[in-house]
C-alpha cells in the first residue's frame, strides 16, 4: 500500500463542513458518468436533471412540495440523532401519521369547516408519536435496539396501509381501486398562488427548523440531548435521565414524521393510497446527515434531495430513464457522504516506508 | 542510601545526552533548548509540573516526536530516532504510565506482541521466567493479563523492556498505581538494574521517592530547564519550588466545627456485582459529618469505582436506607435528586464522565451547575453560565484559551482543576472527590487542597478517595481504607500513621468498626 489512513489528533472541523459539499460534487460527477454510460449526452442530462425542474415558478413550487416532508422529518430525526437515539423508522411513522390524518378527513367527509385541517394535523402528529412510542417503550423497558424495532415497524405500517385502502377506508364509489375517497376542500392545504402548488406545509417545515435551532442552542433540554449524544457517561453523571432522552427523541421524531405524512395526503396527493411516500422517511436520514444535523444545513440538503426527486421525474420523461435513477442518486449521495466523512477523523498519508525512501 | 558513586562513570560519555532540544506545537513551545545528560548506571529524575514539557521530551527520546532543533547523543554519537522501534533498537525501553496490555491474552502473548523480533512462545516464556526471577519480578507467563493486579501488570511492562537488554529505561510515574510495599519492591529492582549499568530516566511527582532513589535530577518549567540538581541535597519543598518557580503555599488547616449529626451515613452498604471485572461491596459502614474531611485510602480496583457510583447515584443501592444523606434515605435516588440535596461529585475520569470532551468549558459548567440558577424556565442563561465559568477559571487558575475552549483541548491537570472548581463552587453540603489531584501538578494540587479545606471550614462534609497517602494525611481528619470491597473503620489521622494505613491497604484491618467517632481531643489536634 502506498498510502495509509492515519487518525487525526483532532477531528478536522474544516472537513465537517467541506464533506457534504465534496460528497455533492462527487455525486454530480459520477452522475454524469452514469448518464454517459447510459448513452445520454451528459450535459443535456445535467440540464434535464438539475436545471429544468426548477426553471419556472411552478418548478420552484414543486421543489418546496418535495422539500417540505424531507426537511420536517429530518428536523425531527436530528433531535434523536443528536441524542444518540437512532430512529430509522420515520417512513413508518410518516405512513401512520398519514393514515390518522386521513381518518379525520374521511370521518368529516362532506363537512366543510376550517377546523378539519388543523384537526388532521394534530391527529397525524399524535399518530406518528404513538407509533414511535413502540420502539421507545421496548427500548426503555426491555433494552431492545431501537434501530431494528423502528425499522421493522416500517413494514408493518406499509401492510397496515395496504389493508386499510383495500378494506375499511376504500372509496365505495371507486371501482375497487385501492384508494380512499378524495378529501374535501376543508381537508386540503390550499396553494398560496394559482398555478403553483407551494402551500402551508412548507411554512410548517421552516418553523420546525427554527424550533430545532432554538431547542438545540437555547433550551436546557437541547443541551441535555447533545450531552447525552456526545457522552452518555457524562450525561448519566450529571443526572440526565437517559430514558427520558429516548422517549423525547422518538416522540419528536415520530411526531414530525407523522405531521409530514398528513401534509402529504392533505397536500399534493389529496387522498389515501398505497404509495403515498417515495421513501421520504429514509431519504430524510440522508438529509439530516448531509445537513450535519444543523438546521441551516438541513434546509440546504433538503433542497438538494428534493431536487434529486424532481430531476428523477423529469429524467424519466425526457430521457426515458427508469425511475430507479432517483434511488441511484440518493445512494451515491449517501455513499459519498459516508466515504468523505472518513476524512473528518482520518487523513491519508504516504506510507512511512515510502516517506523514508523519499527522505 | 546505597547509591554507587556516580564518579565511577566520569570520563565515559553519557549514555544519553540531549543538547538544546526544542519542540514546537501549534500555539505552544513545549520544549525550549532542553539539555539533559544521563550517565551509565545512574537513576536520573525528570521533574516538572503538568504541561512543563516532560512528556514531550520523553516522546522525543523514544522516537514518538521529532525535535525541531537540537540533537540527541547516544553513547556520545549523534543519532536521530524516528520511531519507537528505532529507539528500542538503540537500547531505549519505556514503561508508560498507562499500560498497553490486552487483557484477554496471556503475559507471554502480550510480550510477544510488543517485541520487534519475538521468538516462539515457548522460548519466550522461558526467558520471561528467567528475567523476571533475576530481577525479583515473579511472573507466570501463562497467566492472562485479566487476572493480574495493577502491580503485576506493571511488572509485565518492565519485563517486556528488560528482555531487550536496554541501556536506558524510561519510567513514567511508575509508583502512581502501587502500594507502599509494592513501591519498595520496585525500587529494589530499579537499584539492581542500576548496579548492572542500566541507566534509568525516572519521571515522578512524588518528591520524597525521587530523593530516595535518584542522584541527579533535571527540573523543567514551562518547557525550559529550571535547574539541574542532586535531589539528595534538596528538600521536597525546595524541589517543588524549583518546579513551580515560586514559594509553595502551605495548606493551613484552621479548626472547623464538626456538625453534631452526620451528613452522610452508609448503613451496611452491600452491593453484589454483575460485571465480571467489577468488585462486590460488602457491609460498609461510615459516617461523614459536616466540617470534616474523611479520606478513603486503597489501591485502585478494590471497590472505589463502585462505591463512588453508589454514592453519586449513578448506580442505585439495593436498599434505600443503605445510603442516608441528612437523615433521608436516598439509596434509590438518581444523581439529579441527590445533587438537589447538595451533593456534588468529582469523578476519576475527567473526559467523558466529568466533562463532555467536545463541549466548551462554558457548556461543561452547565453540565452539573444547572440547579444553581443557570437555567430559567427551561431556557439556558448564557450570560450567567459565562460568568460562572469565568469565575471557576479564575479562582482555580485553569490554563486555557478561554471558556470557549473545548474540554478535550485542556491538559489533564487543568481540566481536573476545572472540574474540581465547578463542583466546589456549587457550595455543596456533601462533596465526593475521586483522586482529586491525580496527575495534577504540585501548585495546582496545593490549590485544590486549599479549596477542600476552605470547604471544610464552611461546614461541608467531604469524602476524598485517593491512592496518595501524603495527600490524605495532609488534608483529612479521618482515614478509612477500602480493600476487596470492604471498608475499614475510619481512624483519626492523629491516631494512625503510614505504617498502619499501609498494612490496612493490604487487607489487615479489624473487622468491626471500633473507632468510627474521633475522640474529642483528636479534633483539637487537627487544628494546625
Amino acid at each position: 500500500m502506498l498510502f495509509k489512513f492515519e487518525k487525526r489528533p483532532e477531528p478536522s472541523s474544516a472537513m465537517v463542513y467541506a464533506s457534504p459539499l465534496i460528497a455533492g460534487l462527487l455525486t454530480l460527477v459520477f452522475g454524469l458518468i452514469v448518464f454517459a454510460a447510459l448513452g445520454k449526452p451528459p450535459l443535456h442530462a445535467f440540464y434535464v436533471f438539475f436545471i429544468k425542474p426548477v426553471n419556472s415558478l411552478y418548478g420552484v413550487g414543486e421543489l418546496t412540495i418535495k422539500a417540505s416532508p424531507l426537511i420536517l422529518i429530518a428536523a425531527g430525526l436530528t433531535v434523536g440523532f443528536r441524542a444518540g437515539i437512532w430512529n430509522i423508522g420515520a417512513e413508518g411513522q410518516f405512513i401512520v401519521g398519514a393514515i390518522c390524518g386521513s381518518c379525520v378527513a374521511l370521518w368529516f367527509h362532506g363537512v366543510e369547516s376550517p377546523f378539519i385541517l388543523p384537526l388532521m394535523l394534530v391527529a397525524g402528529t399524535l399518530g406518528g408519536m404513538l407509533y414511535a412510542m413502540i420502539p421507545a417503550f421496548l427500548r426503555t423497558r426491555f433494552n431492545t435496539n431501537e434501530i431494528l424495532v423502528s425499522l421493522m415497524l416500517v413494514y408493518v405500517a406499509e401492510q397496515l396501509l395496504i389493508y386499510l385502502v383495500n378494506g375499511p377506508l376504500r372509496n365505495p364509489d371507486g371501482f375497487n381501486f385501492p384508494e380512499s375517497r378524495l378529501f374535501g376542500d376543508s381537508a386540503l392545504w390550499s396553494p398560496f398562488f394559482d398555478g403553483v402548488r407551494m402551500n402551508g406545509a412548507f411554512v410548517l417545515s421552516l418553523l420546525a427548523l427554527v424550533l430545532l435551532y432554538f431547542l438545540l442552542s437555547r433550551l436546557f433540554l437541547g443541551f441535555q440531548i447533545r450531552a447525552a449524544g456526545l457522552s452518555p457517561n457524562a450525561a448519566h453523571y450529571a443526572g440526565f435521565n437517559s430514558n427520558r432522552m429516548v422517549w423525547l427523541s422518538l416522540l419528536i421524531g415520530g411526531g414530525a414524521a407523522g405531521l409530514a405524512g398528513v401534509n402529504e395526503v392533505a397536500g399534493p396527493i389529496g387522498q389515501l393510497m398505497p404509495d403515498i411516500s417515495p421513501g421520504y422517511g429514509f431519504a430524510a436520514i440522508i438529509v439530516a446527515y448531509l445537513g450535519r444535523l444543523h438546521p441551516v444545513g438541513i434546509l440546504m440538503s433538503g433542497g438538494l434531495m428534493a431536487l434529486i426527486y424532481l430531476g428523477g421525474d423529469t429524467a424519466q420523461i425526457d430521457l426515458q430513464l427508469p425511475s430507479a435513477v432517483t434511488g441511484v442518486f440518493q445512494g451515491m449521495l449517501l455513499f459519498f457522504i459516508l466515504a468523505v466523512d472518513l476524512f473528518v477523523n482520518f487523513r491519508l498519508r504516504l506510507h512511512p516506508r515510502f516517506r523514508e525512501r523519499r527522505a | 542510601m546505597t547509591t554507587r558513586d556516580p564518579g565511577a562513570a566520569r570520563g565515559a560519555p553519557p549514555r544519553l545526552e540531549l543538547r538544546g532540544i526544542t519542540k514546537h506545537f501549534p500555539g505552544c513551545l513545549a520544549n525550549d533548548g532542553v539539555d539533559l545528560a544521563v550517565r551509565p548506571g545512574n537513576i536520573h529524575a525528570l521533574l516538572g509540573e503538568n504541561g512543563a514539557g516532560k512528556s514531550t521530551l520523553v516522546k522525543c527520546i523514544y522516537g514518538v516526536n521529532q525535535p525541531d532543533a537540537g540533537s540527541i547523543h547516544w553513547e556520545g554519537d549523534p543519532v536521530t530516532i524516528k520511531s519507537p522501534a528505532e529507539a528500542r533498537h538503540l537500547g531505549i525501553g519505556m514503561v508508560f504510565q498507562h499500560f498497553s496490555l490486552i487483557e484477554t491474552l496471556t503475559i507471554a502473548e502480550n510480550i510477544a506482541l510488543g517485541l520487534d523480533d519475538a521468538p516462539d512462545l515457548k522460548r519466550l516464556s522461558k526467558r520471561i521466567r528467567e528475567v523476571s526471577e533475576l530481577y525479583g519480578l515473579p511472573l507466570d507467563p501463562r497467566r492472562t493479563v485479566l487476572s493480574l493486579s495493577v502491580g503485576e501488570r506493571q511488572r509485565v511492562e518492565i519485563v517486556r523492556c528488560l528482555l531487550q537488554h536496554p541501556g536506558l529505561l524510561i519510567m513514567d510515574e511508575p509508583t502512581s498505581v502501587l502500594t507502599p510495599s509494592q513501591i519498595d519492591k520496585l525500587f529494589e529492582t530499579l537499584r539492581q538494574l542500576r548496579d548492572e549499568g542500566v541507566s534509568i530516566l525516572y519521571i515522578s511527582h512524588k518528591l520524597a521517592e525521587i530523593r530516595d532513589l535518584c542522584v541527579s535530577a533535571t527540573v523543567l518549567r514551562h518547557g525550559r530547564v529550571s535547574a539541574h540538581c542532586d535531589p539528595r541535597e534538596e528538600t521536597p519543598r525546595s524541589l517543588a519550588e524549583m518546579m513551580i518557580g515560586s514559594q509553595l503555599p502551605v495548606t493551613e488547616r484552621p479548626p472547623a466545627t464538626r456538625s453534631a449529626e452526620p451528613v452522610l451515613c452508609l448503613n451496611g452498604l452491600t452491593k453484589p456485582t454483575e460485571d465480571p471485572f467489577g468488585q462486590a461491596l460488602s457491609d460498609m459502614d461510615l459516617r461523614v459529618h459536616g466540617g470534616e474531611i474523611v479520606g478513603i485510602a486503597g489501591v485502585s480496583g478494590n471497590g472505589q469505582q463502585e462505591l463512588m457510583q453508589l454514592l453519586s447515584g449513578e448506580m442505585p443501592a439495593d436498599r434505600r436506607d443503605h445510603i442516608v444523606i441528612d437523615g433521608q434515605a436516598v439509596g434509590a435516588q438518581g444523581p439529579a435528586a441527590r445533587r438537589a440535596r447538595g451533593l456534588t461529585f468529582v469523578p476519576e475520569e475527567r473526559l467523558g464522565r466529568g466533562s463532555v470532551p467536545e463541549m466548551s468549558l462554558a457548556e461543561n459548567t452547565l453540565l452539573t451547575g444547572y440547579g444553581k440558577g443557570l437555567v430559567r424556565r427551561g431556557v439556558i442563561r448564557l450570560r450567567a453560565i459565562r460568568r460562572q465559568a469565568e469565575a471557576i477559571v479564575e479562582r482555580f487558575d485553569v490554563r486555557c484559551s478561554g471558556i470557549g475552549a473545548v474540554a478535550r483541548s485542556l491538559s489533564g491537570g487543568n481540566l481536573q482543576k476545572f472540574i474540581v472548581g465547578r463542583e466546589i463552587m456549587q457550595q455543596p453540603r456533601l462533596l465526593i472527590a475521586g483522586q482529586p489531584t491525580w496527575g495534577v501538578d504540585v501548585g495546582a494540587a496545593a490549590a485544590i487542597h486549599r479549596a477542600l479545606v476552605d470547604l471544610r471550614a464552611a461546614g461541608c462534609a467531604t469524602l476524598v478517595f485517593s491512592e496518595d497517602l501524603d495527600e490524605l494525611f495532609e488534608i483529612c481528619d479521618r482515614i478509612a481504607v477500602i480493600f476487596a470491597g470492604r471498608l475499614s473503620p475510619a481512624k483519626p489521622v492523629s491516631e494512625t500513621d503510614y505504617d498502619e494505613i499501609g498494612r490496612w491497604m493490604g487487607g489487615l484491618f479489624p473487622e468491626s468498626p471500633t473507632t468510627d467517632e474521633p475522640h474529642a481531643s483528636g479534633r483539637a489536634e487537627h487544628a494546625v
